[in-house]
């Protein structure tokens, strides 16, 4: 019964997600050329959703209680610099992640 | 032009793309590897092993829903719950989706890819510029996709089988993902000729955070984007439509 309940709701999750992932293709995916304004977001919509996900992924700052937020906002900030300093993305990223771990273990 | 041909046939075409394709998603191997371990120890400290911890993780493959089932199972919640809040929280899916629908028009292995078309794997593959500078664009999706999904099911396996977390503090590594998106965003907005997409993404995103809270932002976040990409892009479709 247990076991069974566990595969249902694993099944409905793995179904509800995939067809998520796949809808958009089963909906503009099926004639030869993609409508325009398809086409338009293809080009505007990973910017914007970058924006997103980065929002999305500080969602739990807290700004008006200790600590304020200053390990992830220190450690964006940091992203940022480096990535415009030097441009390489594994660079950016762990200087951003080894400062926010130093951050968050050894002053916060 | 013998020449290349002949280097070519000496190298392994099989795998070529792939080493561009490790080195983009070492970020992921970490944040995956530490999230999956996590995921895979919670559902284990719950009295689900290995083979449920791999069976959602192989056919569910998305983070923080994984997160979000292992409460709603251990509360007993009933199956339609679990649709719905499936739903909501991976409802940002449809946008990858959208997105993704000219540049995999015609792609080998198309439904693989876009199974594993997670936030991780879309910041990858959806960075246009980068992309195309591949020698094999295809070929570079298909194994960061392949790649991005054998670290998050390995992560949760190992953190099911052992059940432990690593013996040192990884307190803040999963800051990874957020600098992987962070570090996308920031060298799209270098490469940009019109940053209008980018600001609009994280005004919206404030904007129904501060409405909505936390939990519930996500669906109204994209459905601001949406109108304000809409509206801003109405003249420049109508033109080349």
């Amino acid at each position: 019964m247990d076991k069974l309940y566990v595969i249902a709701m694993i099944a409905v999750i793995s179904l509800v997600t995939v067809l998520l992932r796949f809808l958009p293709f089963w909906i503009f995916g099926k004639k030869r050329t993609v409508p325009p304004f398809v086409a338009y977001l293809g080009r505007v919509l990973p910017p914007a959703a970058m924006g997103m996900l980065v929002v999305y992924c500080l969602r739990d700052l807290a700004p008006l209680s200790y600590p304020y937020g200053l390990p992830q906002l220190i450690a964006c900030v940091a992203v940022v610099l480096l990535h415009v300093l030097w441009r390489n993305t594994l660079v950016s990223i762990l200087g951003g992640t080894v400062t926010y771990m130093l951050l968050l273990q050894l002053v916060f | 032009m013998e020449n290349k041909a002949k280097k070519r046939r000496g190298s392994v075409p099989a795998f070529r793309g792939l080493k561009a394709a490790f080195l983009d998603t070492v970020p992921v191997l970490t944040g995956y590897l530490v999230l999956g371990l996590g995921f895979g120890v919670i559902f284990r400290s719950h009295g689900y092993g290995v083979l449920y911890a791999a069976a959602m993780s192989i056919f569910v493959y998305a983070g923080s829903m994984q997160y979000v089932a292992i409460d709603m199972i251990r509360g007993g919640a009933s199956l339609l719950a679990a649709a719905l809040a499936t739903l909501m929280v991976n409802a940002r899916h449809l946008f990858y989706g959208i997105s993704m629908v000219e540049p995999y028009q015609r792609v080998r292995h198309k439904p693989f890819l876009i199974f594993t078309l997670t936030d991780e794997t879309y910041s990858l593959v959806s960075h246009r510029e980068r992309v195309e500078a591949q020698e094999e664009p295809t070929r570079y999706c298909f194994f960061v996709s392949l790649l991005n999904y054998a670290y998050w099911i390995s992560g949760s396996v190992i953190g099911a089988a052992i059940g432990a977390v690593l013996p040192f503090s990884t307190e803040g590594i999963d800051f990874a993902l957020t600098a992987l998106f962070l570090t996308i965003f920031t060298e799209q907005w270098l490469s940009a000729k019109k940053h209008a997409p980018a600001v609009i993404g994280v005004l919206c995103s404030v904007l129904a955070l501060l409405l909505l809270g936390r939990d519930d932002f996500l669906l109204l976040a994209m459905a601001l984007i949406l109108l304000l990409l809409w509206l801003s892009g109405k003249r420049e479709v109508e033109r080349r439509g």
